[in-house]
């Protein structure tokens, strides 16, 4: 176990300033002045851009600029944003939001695919399991964003469900709809793999002896099959967390939720590049540490794992 | 719970079948052409209704790419009168009008070669870069695997969409369609790369790469003229599938307002643009949306058909 835990953590070294040093290259070694083609076609105040300079040491080497930046990273300093804000401060604000609103979709997307994928894979090629097959191609099909209007305008305009932006406001029940509209976006990929791993599953040995021990279905069911079926819902799920947080960004951009990816999406359409860097650098830092961590619980959970190399 | 397990004791038992059935093992035909993958795809694909109506859905939003005058005899941005903002259909004009009065209809038409172009381009470098580092990690191993094996975890690290919305910020001054495809094909190849050097490896233990080998062609020379050839059918699912979502990636950068100019018309432009009169015209956003879900759905469904032919385990689980 603890070599494993080793190995992993080695990998993870080489990935995270692989990662940071690539955003890090298209922002500021492309040619041209990065500063000038982060405003696009804003011209930039003359200040703003001696203060970005000295703050990104663009008088220096690229691979000093890029210790100076990871050196940042370490002690806490991400940067400020394009209004002067510390990025830190910022994400103090909104981490919070956009993790509440995680845990909801995630909540939504695996009650729904558990429960969804098992009774399809119950009654394969019944009327039930075609037709959830076919919604969730459909969902499969439906970019986020689209499915955030679809939602917005019907189940908030139309029928008054729900209110059509979040804002200020925002505790658990005021996130519903946003919640709901990510998690439905997450569900179809993790029911059709539940599914099929249930499929699997029900054609294992020790299912057969379960049922010919004279076990009844209820019993079979959730203990028998559904624990051993999760594995590839949970791997999925980690390597899912991107489209998550892509997600995230669309759809608190939409219904105005006050997270990180709202503050991402508003400097995307604001063209301000300083700022999109330091969120997306963000993201892409907790998307290689929440991969770790599931690796890690998973190497925990799951022993065939740790000893494959 | 079901009702076939239920007995008058009321408890469920699992009773097993009275009569087993024995497996019929077909005959080796040895007159006939002998089997092969690609055509025992092609028998089972062309069985399949839904493979048509895909393969259609497609043919059709290809033909708008190519010769958009054929479905609509609007040009695309001179019928735009504000007199007509957000307008019911009318004749000549089936769909109704934009917030800017434009023709909504005559919008998708023209949108479709945006979209597929540069879906199309994306795929292409995505494939073609994954191809090349994934077939050299996968025949040659070694510290070469090692070295290309971390560079793909780096940009698969990285989501695909970020990284395009970072390129496309850095790009501002000059977006165009190899900008775009290049910001989407380029960080997307990281999946096509894992899954080709998987099957690589998995053909590199045949014995025809050793009787190539052996007859004194060069490494390089087997890795391209049997080895690729031969690992070749996972890599058409999975471009047709990064189809479908470089496409849905062109629109929701278009969305975020990092796609291609507003000026240009493509279906992520449709939806940004009409979202502003969501509440008093939503038809706007809704056809646009439509086409775009249809289009990849289309594509997603032919690659998983395609796998599935591909695949003799799942032809016979059906």
């Amino acid at each position: 176990m603890f070599g494993y835990i080793l190995r992993r953590l080695l990998q993870v070294i080489p990935v995270f300033f692989g990662a940071t040093l690539l955003i890090y290259f298209m922002v500021f070694a492309l040619p041209g002045d990065p500063i000038i083609a982060l405003f696009g076609d804003k011209t930039p105040n003359p200040a703003v851009v001696e203060q970005l300079r000295a703050q990104y040491h663009l008088d220096q080497p690229f691979i000093v600029q890029y210790f100076y930046y990871i050196t940042g990273i370490f002690q806490g300093n991400l940067g400020s944003t394009f209004s002067g804000q510390s990025v830190n401060d910022v994400l103090a604000r909104t981490l919070p939001v956009t993790a509440r609103l995680a845990v909801m979709a995630i909540a939504i997307e695996f009650t729904l695919a558990i429960i969804i994928g098992t009774v399809s894979a119950l009654r394969k090629g019944k009327l039930f399991d075609n037709t959830m097959l076919i919604i969730a191609l459909i969902f499969v099909a439906l970019p986020i964003f689209v499915l955030s209007f679809l939602a917005q305008y019907f189940l908030a305009i139309q029928w008054g469900w729900f209110k059509p932006t979040v804002g200020a406001q925002n505790d658990w029940g005021d996130l519903w709809l946003p919640a709901i509209v990510l998690g439905l976006s997450l569900y179809a990929t993790s029911m059709r793999l539940m599914r099929s791993s249930v499929i699997d599953t029900l054609n294992q040995d020790w299912v057969r002896t379960a049922y010919s021990k004279g076990l009844t279905r209820s019993r079979v069911v959730p203990v028998h099959v559904l624990r051993n079926s999760l594995i590839p819902v949970i791997t999925n799920s980690a390597t899912n967390f991107g489209v998550l947080l892509v997600g995230a960004t669309v759809t608190e951009g939409i219904f105005n939720v006050p997270g990180v990816g709202n503050t991402l999406f508003h400097a995307v359409q604001k063209h301000e590049g300083p700022t999109v860097v330091s969120f997306v650098t963000v993201f892409v830092i907790i998307y290689v540490l929440v991969n770790l961590v599931v690796d890690l619980l998973y190497g925990l959970l799951d022993p065939r794992i740790r000893y494959v190399k | 719970m079901s009702s076939d397990l239920n007995d008058p004791t009321g408890v469920n038992h699992y009773v097993a079948p009275a009569a087993t059935t024995t497996l019929v093992v077909d005959a080796v035909r040895v007159d006939e052409k002998p089997s092969n993958l690609w055509s025992d795809a092609w028998r089972d694909l062309r069985r399949r209704p839904v493979f048509w109506v895909s393969l259609l859905v497609v043919a059709i939003v290809l033909l708008m790419a190519i010769w958009p005058t054929l479905f609509t005899q609007v040009a695309p941005n001179n019928g735009c009168e504000l007199s007509n903002s957000n307008g019911g259909p009318s004749d000549g004009h089936p769909l109704g009008f934009t917030f800017l009065g434009c023709d909504v209809w005559s919008r998708m038409v023209w949108g479709a070669r945006t979209s597929l172009t540069v879906g199309l381009l994306a795929t292409i470098i995505g494939t073609v870069i994954g191809l090349i580092m994934g077939a050299f990690a996968g025949f040659y191993g070694g510290w070469l695997d090692s070295l290309l094996s971390r560079i793909g975890d780096i940009f698969f690290s990285i989501p695909y969409i970020l990284a395009a919305i970072v390129v496309m910020s850095v790009f501002s001054t000059n977006r165009n369609v190899f900008t775009l495809a290049f910001a989407i094909g380029g960080f997307a190849w990281a999946s096509t790369a894992r899954v080709v050097r998987a099957e690589v490896l998995r053909v590199r233990q045949a014995d025809f790469v050793t009787a190539s080998r052996a007859l004194g062609k060069s490494r390089f020379g087997t890795l391209i003229s049997h080895v690729i050839p031969n690992a070749i059918a996972p890599l058409l699912v999975i471009t047709t599938i990064s189809l479908a979502a470089a496409i849905v990636a062109e629109a929701t950068l278009a969305f975020l307002g990092v796609g291609l100019g507003s000026d240009v018309m493509s279906w992520g432009n449709d939806i940004a643009q009409a979202q502003q009169s969501l509440r008093v015209a939503p038809m706007a956003l809704i056809y646009p949306s439509i086409i775009l879900t249809v289009t990849v759905l289309a594509f997603i469904l032919l690659g998983e058909l395609i796998r599935d032919a591909l695949d003799p385990r799942a032809r016979a689980r059906r």
